[in-house]
């Protein structure tokens, strides 16, 4: 087989890899994960085989749905009780694990820091655990006088049948503060995905457009799918700020419950992680008509063009000028770092694989090192994640995702934006795009491996084949990876570092590549008797 | 303030956990599995279950840490996990070419009541288990007792599973280590070998959680206790256990199947539970104790006599699993520091008589609680009512003490903020001299960091 130092020659046979990986699988995940596992072409039509289960047995990044719903789009709020109904375990994992910063002011609720749990026992699975829930919220709302409090349910709740939805509403009557339940129950989908998209229902339905408040800005924006993971969302909330934008809400990141509830007077929502969030987007639009464009703040290019992309939407001459300041001044910072960090880790393999959009946006960073991304492939992602929206309508909706409800939204007649309808429709004559997302496969090279849901087994082919100098994925793989001897980089964590996000955070990340890149311990790993002939000790104890 | 919901006005729960001192059986099933050799742990139930487990064992470890999932979708919660394990055990087999598949269960495939037992035979009689390949299964419902309670289940599964007794008996002790660090797995065997004792130690996740970097990776470490050695157990003189909560069932267990005697005795924390482990090891190896653990006992007891005048009368609150937290209680006691709020997600009404057995005359004032909403919340509580001068427990302490200007010791699971507990033991009275640097450190750290400058020492 073909390995990695062949790739600078030009066209590599992936085939063989992928023939390799494959003889080792029994032929019915064979079959399954030859679909799944795509030698990259952009100009022609592709079809990858993703948001499907996992098979049994193979060892897997994924996650759970309560993960994606608890975890993901509802834990980095702050002002909110994410009460977990279920055994302990659920709730505990969930517990600060996935470094969602958050700055409370002085006084106010942030209950970030907390883990709350009914923690079921067996008496409330064999004879139901409504009561216990009822009498748990009832305790968390004596000692903390929350203003919303979220149930979340976990595995056995569905299954012993405890109807989260008519105890929070039975409990919101007693109570008089904003209490709601989520159905995502672990086994709900395939992935994390499935909790992601329970989540936007039930934020959609119990928190958006509870307070039609006074507009307090002239640029009224909402970013979505940004979870503030390593203080992505100061930054981004910086640059916001100065140019002049008012961010009404972040889902979810540095966010509060009373944010997201004037959440649909914006003008405009920015839609980061398209897999976690479009859904929200899209209702609101549906029912608001507030329009959403894709954005991306990875990257310091990536992040001037989706600033001038939101410039662009208002149209302000003002607002176009103070983004080009902008820009000008922070380009000047990020090149100096970036043009003495390059030449050092110019041409070095990254591969990655992460999330559902983190896998895509993060190249962006890496090409601006020079460093080519030969693999990535998403964890929970659909098709459109990476072959574009365009193929959404070809989408077949399977049994494990029929069972996710979609909402019926409709017009809100009231408070429609007919106003911004006209903006789009003027905006689309000129060329702006709008609600698109052209995926991760347009973007990666000819010949570039593009793999869904990877598993151990293929991640240790990979490193064996290319041997990449730095590979991104999160804390299951970390060590595994770099035992082998090849560092890896959390791209859900950050590793504890970061803010990544924005021209600061690309900053961050040149400085971090090259930390990781040019550091000689990795050469050390032989010891420097392991290459010489061994020596006959003659004053061993024994002698 | 991080914890800023937090006041002392303690009110009666009955329902609601907050800020849990445990987690869930299946994460301790899946730690005993890791230390057995060229074994693969496997959950049967949600994708999350083993995600999150591994997730929390590598945060702790900074190891890798693989398992398999049965990855249950709605279908299968529906219909029964039977075809998704059938599955996974020949997917595991012929992709990871395990010696032994751990089977563990979780909250979803014991609520809809899937017989692991069952379906684990029907594996066997459809021969999806290769020839000299092992299924050891154990049921670990989430909602019935902690992380410490799936241990002890799954540590039983192997003993039940392995040991057999044949008509020769083995000059050998069966060593049950209890929930520690591959670090005391280590020190046990240390301390077998300066007592001359033959042992079989199980688990041991030395060499497999600490493993050295080569460049390699390695799925199944060199480290574990080996099948053979699992047979072995069945002829071996005596068990002893550290632990009643981990390893009291596998020693009964194993007396049950094999008839082999047990004695119960603390996790070796401190001084007073080493004597107890040392006498109950000369009496079971028959063996006189060497002058060398006497010499490590004086050294240890040395350490304390010098700097006592640091550790009399501080006031500790310390959360943990109750194994680990009972002899370290005593040490603390012993040392003449007052242990005043002790708290322990894990149930067990022994708990409580060892509790009032070492505090009631020497700390009177002692509060304690295990079980339900035994949690760090409530001890928080305490400690806003009257503040203490060192907090001992896993990282999620560092918010109290935070919040408190507490010195902090971190002990038991998880720790995910430092390292050390994976290489330096705790156990034994070297690793008691490793707790009393540590809890000097801290409590010296703090008067050096917060003392007036007229009051700065420069010895101590």
């Amino acid at each position: 087989m073909q390995k990695r130092k062949d790739y600078s020659n030009g066209l590599l046979d992936l085939l063989a890899l992928r023939e390799e990986i494959m003889k080792k699988y029994p032929p019915k995940i064979a079959k399954k994960r030859v679909k799944a596992i795509l030698i990259n072409d952009p100009a022609i039509e592709q079809e990858i085989l993703a948001n499907v289960r996992t098979i049994p047995g193979i060892i897997t990044q994924r996650g759970c749905t309560y993960a994606g719903c608890k975890g993901v789009v509802l834990g980095p709020t702050r002002d909110i009780i994410n009460l977990v109904h279920g055994p302990i375990g659920c709730s505990f994992y969930a517990w600060l694990t996935r470094r969602n910063q958050t700055r409370p002011a002085e006084g106010e609720d942030n209950y970030i820091t907390y883990c709350f749990s009914t923690d079921m026992q067996d008496e409330n699975i064999v004879f139901g655990g409504e009561a216990k829930l009822k009498e748990a919220i009832r305790e968390a709302y004596e000692i903390f006088k929350p203003k919303a409090i979220g149930v979340f349910s976990t595995c056995p709740v569905g299954l012993i049948g405890d109807d989260v939805h008519s105890v929070s509403r039975d409990m919101k009557a007693e109570l008089g503060i904003n209490i709601f339940g989520f159905s995502c129950e672990g086994y709900r989908g395939v992935s994390q995905s499935a909790g992601h998209h329970i989540a936007n229902n039930g934020v959609f339905k119990n928190v958006v457009g509870l307070n039609d408040r006074e507009r307090t800005g002239k640029f009224q924006v909402n970013m979505l799918g940004e979870y503030n993971i390593g203080g992505d969302a100061f930054e981004l909330e910086a640059l916001f700020e100065e140019a002049g934008i008012t961010l009404l809400s972040s889902f979810s990141g540095n966010s509060t419950i009373k944010s997201m509830e004037y959440s649909h007077t914006a003008d405009l929502n920015m839609v980061m992680c398209h897999r976690s969030i479009n859904y929200i987007a899209e209702m609101m639009e549906e029912k608001y008509g507030i329009p959403w464009i894709k954005v991306n703040f990875v990257g310091a290019e990536s992040t001037a063009k989706s600033l001038r992309k939101v410039a662009d939407y208002f149209g302000d001459a003002d607002l176009k000028a103070k983004v080009e300041e902008i820009i000008e001044r922070e380009m000047v910072k990020v090149e100096e770092v970036r043009k003495s960090i390059k030449p050092r880790v110019e041409g070095k393999l990254a591969m990655m694989f992460v999330g559902g959009s983190r896998a895509h946006h993060y190249q962006d960073l890496f090409s601006e090192l020079g460093i080519r991304t030969v693999s990535a492939g998403y964890e929970f992602a659909h098709r459109d994640d990476y072959e574009g929206r365009k193929v959404l309508p070809t989408i077949k909706i399977d049994a494990d995702s029929r069972n996710i409800e979609e909402l019926v939204v409709t017009k809100d007649e009231k408070l429609f934006r007919n106003d911004l309808v006209e903006k789009k429709a003027e905006l689309q004559r000129l060329g702006y795009e709008f609600k698109e997302y052209a995926g991760m496969m347009p973007d990666m090279n000819k010949n570039s491996l593009v793999i869904d849901d990877i598993n151990h087994w293929e991640t240790e082919k990979l490193i064996e084949f290319y041997k990449p100098d730095v590979f991104c994925a999160g804390i299951k793989e970390k060590y595994v990876v770099q035992k082998a001897g090849i560092p890896l980089k959390q791209l859900h964590s950050y590793d504890y570092g970061g803010p990544y996000a924005a021209f600061g955070g690309a900053i961050n990340f040149y400085i971090e590549m090259e930390r990781m890149l040019a550091t000689k311990i990795w050469k050390m790993i032989d010891a420097p008797w392991k290459h010489e002939s061994e020596l006959v000790g003659s004053m061993t104890i024994e002698a | 303030m991080l914890l800023r919901h937090t006041t002392n006005e303690v009110k009666e729960r009955k329902a609601l956990t907050v800020n849990p001192a445990k987690t869930c059986q299946p994460v301790g099933a899946m730690y005993a599995a890791l230390g057995v050799h060229g074994c693969l742990p496997h959950s049967h139930g949600s994708q999350g279950c083993c995600s999150y487990h591994r997730s929390a064992l590598t945060r702790h470890y900074k190891e890798p840490v693989m398992a398999a999932t049965s990855s249950f979708t709605e279908g299968s919660s529906v219909f029964g996990g039977q075809a998704n394990l059938m599955q996974a055990i020949e997917t595991i087999f012929t992709v990871y070419e395990p010696e032994i598949i751990a089977v563990h269960s979780t909250c979803l495939s014991e609520t809809i009541g899937d017989d692991l037992n069952q379906i684990v035979i029907k594996a066997r009689e459809e021969g999806k288990v290769p020839l000299g390949k092992f299924i050891v299964q154990a049921a670990t419902p989430s909602y019935v007792g902690s992380h410490v309670t799936g241990f002890a289940n799954m540590l039983e599964a192997f003993v039940k599973y392995f040991a057999e007794k044949t008509d020769e008996k083995r000059r050998q002790i069966n060593l049950l280590s209890g929930w520690v660090e591959p670090a005391d797995m280590r020190e046990l065997k240390r301390l077998m070998k300066v007592m001359k004792i033959k042992s079989v130690l199980i688990p041991d996740t030395s060499d497999v959680l600490d493993t050295p970097m080569t460049g390699k990776f390695e799925m199944y470490p060199k480290g574990g206790t080996t099948i053979p050695e699992m047979v072995s157990m069945g002829d071996s003189m005596q068990s002893l256990g550290l632990g009643e909560w981990a390893t009291q069932k596998a020693a009964i267990s194993l007396n049950n199947k094999c008839k082999v005697p047990f004695e119960i005795t603390d996790i070796p924390i401190g001084i007073k539970a080493t004597d107890r482990f040392i006498q109950a090891l000369a009496k079971a190896g028959r063996v006189s104790i060497p002058e060398q653990i006497s010499e490590e006992r004086g050294r240890l007891i040395d350490v304390i006599t010098d700097m006592h005048q640091y550790l009399y009368g501080k006031r500790v609150a310390v959360f943990g699993d109750p194994d680990n937290i009972i002899p370290l209680i005593e040490f603390l006691v012993d040392m003449d520091m007052k242990p005043v709020y002790i708290v322990s997600g894990t149930p067990g009404k022994y708990f409580e008589s060892r509790m009032a057995e070492i505090l009631s005359d020497r700390v009177p004032e002692t509060k304690y609680k295990n079980g339900p909403q035994a949690d760090m919340f409530l001890m928080h509580q305490w400690i806003k009512e009257n503040p203490v001068d060192l907090l001992i427990g896993n990282t999620y302490g560092k918010y109290i003490a935070r919040d408190e200007n507490i010195p902090f010791v971190r002990m038991g699971f998880p720790i995910v903020d430092r390292i050390g507990h994976s290489y330096f033991s705790t156990l034994g009275y070297m690793g008691g001299l490793r707790i009393v640097e540590k809890i000097l450190s801290a409590i010296m750290d703090k008067q050096d960091a917060t003392c007036l400058e007229e009051k700065f020492e420069l010895v101590m």
